[in-house]
């Protein structure tokens, strides 16, 4: 089938669609990643804060 | 006694006030002149030594070697442009002076170029004769380098406005202004490479001399906004 | 309407709804771009120059168009934060940058890989469109350099936004390059006088795509512009008690 020669090219075809779904899927893991950080960060800082304030 | 009010300084006084400043202090500090000019003379040897002495192969990337050393040289003597002003509180006078900040900016690109941009140009033939390049490549050569070393004193002045007293500022202040200023090399080079095969040059200096009008008038702009947030 | 916008940038209001967007957001491009690369891959016929090579349209254009969609977004929501001084619109700006330069990227690799079998090159330093994309990504990496660089974040906004105008002449240049200079690229193919010159069952596979891609920017945008405010506002009450809820109970 030519679906995976693409008619000869599938070499480029197939590495072309391949990177733009891995940047997709690094943008997306990286944006959750960030604010989860971010998110977490934030919370063990102020739990901290609270703590010594007892 | 008299009931006269003093006269302000004009726009034209502003001006060439700051010009004059800027190259009398150039004046005393010669290093900032020759600085680049030896920049663009080392390079410009290095480059045959390393090319080797085959005359054609010298003419042919000639005209870009000269653009890239030129335009490496600019960016040398961008990042003093107004760190010094900076430092010792100049740059909160001219923030504070009742002239147009862009007109101040301007003045100060002016400057650059007559001490930094200039001398380039007045040297390239030389250089473009250890080149090998043609003779008749020379005007153009000389031509385009003017326009393009104007646009990039001012395109660089945004640059150094924006990074004036940051760490590691010179490799930013670069980095800022290259995509900028790469139009500006991809056409001078290659309207010198055109002159040199004995081609029209024209649509190359239209665009240079396009981009520098460009440049000339909006560049003074950006630069005056960026000193004002640099400096809050 | 003027109290909706005026509630969309207050940073609490919008951070809750952008939560409430974003999967309405992410469907739809998930949606779009799964039909758009289904049917380019396998319903759209070979082209008749470039035979099944040119699928690679399909994730090039989307990506090209996006890098430059995003600088504009990048440049106006930066002017606007300039001009009007709202911290939303800086944070707008700050989110949109790394994603353009991940399209701007994307852009550059999947048309060089395209243009290794059509044109015999991996890169052409002589075309303009290839060239002024790639100063598209360097204007990227300097607005986040320049960020990056300046600790006061008022600072950084400002300087950043003077930064992302400036940049912002190359955009129509990127666009109109084909037109002025010749060049390897092909002319416009979708906005041009005339209408599209592609037949139908090859264009919507390639506006899906374009629509679906422009949908995952907004979705992954609002994402970071949430991530952007959270930390901003990190010393205010709203967030406090989102972010650690006991300390006022």
């Amino acid at each position: 089938m030519e679906l995976l020669s693409m008619g000869g090219y599938g070499a480029y075809v197939w590495t072309a669609y391949a990177l733009t779904f891995g940047v997709i899927i690094i943008c997306v893991a990286q944006g959750r990643r960030r604010h989860r950080r971010v998110f977490d960060d934030l919370r063990s800082r102020l739990r901290a804060a609270s703590e010594r304030s007892k | 006694m008299s009931d006269r009010e003093p006269e302000l300084p004009g726009l034209l006084d502003g001006l060439v006030c700051v010009i004059r400043r800027d190259l009398h202090l150039a004046w005393r500090r010669p290093g900032d002149v020759l600085n680049p000019l030896f920049f663009f003379a080392i390079v410009s040897t290095l480059f045959p030594l390393a090319v080797g002495p085959d005359a054609e192969q010298l003419a042919l990337n000639g005209p870009g070697v000269l653009w890239v050393a030129a335009l490496l040289a600019a960016l040398l003597s961008l990042n003093s442009l107004f760190l010094n002003d900076y430092e010792d509180g100049t740059l909160e006078q001219l923030l504070l002076s009742p002239q147009p900040l862009p007109l101040l900016a301007l003045a100060k690109a002016i400057a650059h170029w007559l001490v930094s941009g200039l001398p380039l140009v007045l040297v390239s033939p030389l250089v473009a004769m250890s080149f090998q390049m043609p003779a008749r490549s020379t005007a153009v050569t000389m031509l385009t380098l003017t326009l393009g070393t104007v646009s990039l004193s001012l395109l660089g002045s945004i640059g150094a406005a924006l990074t004036v007293g940051l760490n590691r500022g010179n490799a930013l202040l670069s980095l800022l202004v290259l995509p900028l200023a790469m139009p500006v090399l991809i056409f001078g080079a290659r309207t010198v490479s055109l002159a040199a095969a004995g081609d029209a040059t024209a649509a190359g200096v239209y665009f240079l001399g396009a981009y520098c009008m460009l440049a000339l008038t909006l560049a003074p702009f950006a630069t005056a906004a960026a000193l004002r947030i640099s400096n809050e | 309407m003027w109290t909706f916008l005026h509630k969309l940038s207050s940073p609490p209001h919008f951070y809750d709804l952008a939560a409430k967007m974003i999967p309405w957001f992410a469907a739809g491009s998930l949606l779009l771009i799964a039909y758009g690369t289904v049917a380019g891959l396998f319903f759209a016929p070979p082209d008749y120059q470039q035979k099944d090579a040119f699928r690679i349209i399909y994730v090039h254009v989307p990506a090209a168009y996006l890098s430059m969609m995003a600088y504009v977004v990048m440049a106006v929501s930066a002017g606007i934060g300039l001009i009007w001084r709202m911290k939303l619109a800086h944070a707008v700006a700050a989110g949109a940058a790394p994603l353009g330069a991940w399209f701007t990227f994307l852009a550059l690799v999947t048309g060089s890989i395209w243009g290794r079998p059509m044109w015999g090159t991996w890169w052409e330093w002589g075309d303009p469109r290839l060239t002024s994309e790639l100063i598209l990504l360097f204007l990227y990496f300097g607005y986040m350099a320049l960020r990056a660089a300046i600790d006061d974040t008022a600072r950084a906004d400002r300087a950043s936004a003077v930064l992302a105008l400036v940049g912002a002449v190359n955009v129509p240049i990127i666009h109109f390059s084909v037109e002025w200079w010749s060049s390897l690229h092909q002319g416009p193919t979708l906005i041009r006088v005339g209408g599209p010159a592609i037949e139908p069952v090859m264009l919507w596979p390639l506006l899906a795509m374009i629509l679906g891609f422009m949908l995952l920017f907004v979705a992954l945008l609002l994402g970071r512009v949430r991530t952007e405010v959270l930390f901003r506002e990190r010393r205010s009450r709203w967030v406090r008690k989102l972010v650690y809820p006991e300390e006022t109970a």
